[in-house]
């Protein structure tokens, strides 16, 4: 899945969502990227809500990771806000950080946020939903370390 | 002096290695990984090989820049950014000079081993690939048979070591007794340079 979710659809919503960081959910696995991404959007409530795309899996529907995917992704939510870029694990941890440290695959302004995958995806999108910048939708994701839940 | 035919004899001769030990590489990365290194890695490999057919870099810089956008963009494990980042960052130490010499890619590849230490977090010891091209590294000045046997033993050497990092770190003492695939797989690398100096 990709682009901005919500209700309305279509080019009325692309411009609503103008001006808000984008979020991109990376995963080994595409199920886990796409159904963390409708909670995510899911929890954002209604109204606007932020572009988010997942990212997951390999091309031909393989665990891993795949830079083109996760190129892709950003390219799709990006309004010029900067791109906020969760992540699993393992490989898609260090490809994110090797396309982000050599190369011209990811917009400018993406950036890796640090954050726990399912709870900072929820932290980000909702914050980004609000028109937040990508310091605030970045601070809000890593502060997601920090629920404790026992 | 060597040139771009020479990286580029390097990448093939890799990834001829690559194949020939894939099922090595798969059956060392199912003891204490998720037994997929020797596939990916030929995957990544035969796309180098590929890539560098068809677009020609006339440069060693523009050869291993362009070898490793396409590890990190095929692989889909680990080994692609960590190996990607590795050669594109020995690429862009060595400029876009038409030759270098083998000190100087030495050099370069010292940088790109620290590029791979920042990138994954790991340092010597850690049971990585790092166990491997350190050493490398530090041989090469000598000749490239003296960094591949110095490769060698750097991956042998990492069979007594407990994991620190990646997928086998979760095994904890139980990845003792087993040779890291990543170091296996560096040593494969460094070897081809021997291969493609002859």
């Amino acid at each position: 899945m990709s682009g901005s979710a919500g209700g309305a659809g279509g080019r009325a919503e692309a411009d609503e969502a103008a001006g808000l960081v984008g979020v991109v959910l990376v995963s080994h696995s595409s199920e886990v990227a796409a159904a963390v991404a409708a909670l995510a959007i899911g929890l954002a409530g209604g109204g606007t809500t932020a572009p988010v795309a997942a990212a997951g899996g390999t091309p031909d529907g393989g665990l891993g990771t795949s830079s083109e995917l996760i190129a892709e992704a950003a390219a799709a939510v990006d309004r010029g806000a900067g791109v906020a870029v969760l992540v699993d694990l393992g490989s898609a941890v260090l490809t994110v950080k090797a396309l982000l440290a050599e190369g011209d695959e990811l917009p400018k302004g993406a950036r890796l946020v640090d954050a726990p995958f399912v709870e900072g995806a929820v932290a980000a999108v909702v914050t980004a939903s609000a028109g937040a910048d990508l310091d605030a939708v970045e601070a809000a994701a890593s502060e997601a370390y920090g629920y404790r839940k026992v | 002096m060597l040139d771009a035919a020479f990286f580029r004899r390097w990448m093939t001769a890799t990834a001829s290695a690559v194949d020939r030990e894939a099922a090595r590489l798969t059956d060392l990365d199912s003891a204490i990984g998720d037994a997929d290194h020797g596939a990916n890695l030929q995957r990544g490999f035969t796309a180098v090989t590929a890539v560098l057919e068809n677009e020609a870099p006339d440069t060693p810089g523009a050869v291993l820049a362009l070898a490793g956008r396409q590890l990190i963009s095929t692989v889909g494990g680990a080994s692609g950014p960590l190996y990607g980042t590795l050669l594109r960052r020995t690429g862009k130490a060595l400029g876009d000079r038409a030759e270098v010499s083998r000190e100087e890619l030495a050099t370069a590849l010292g940088e790109g081993a620290a590029a791979v230490a920042q990138l994954g977090g790991a340092v010597a010891g850690d049971k990585t690939m790092l166990d491997a091209l350190l050493p490398a590294v530090e041989a090469l000045g000598e000749s490239f048979a003296a960094a591949g046997a110095a490769a060698e033993a750097g991956a042998l050497a990492t069979v007594p070591l407990q994991a620190r990092k990646g997928r086998a770190s979760y095994l904890g003492e139980r990845s003792i007794g087993h040779q890291d695939p990543g170091a296996t797989s560096s040593a494969l690398l460094i070897g081809a340079l021997q291969e493609a100096a002859a």
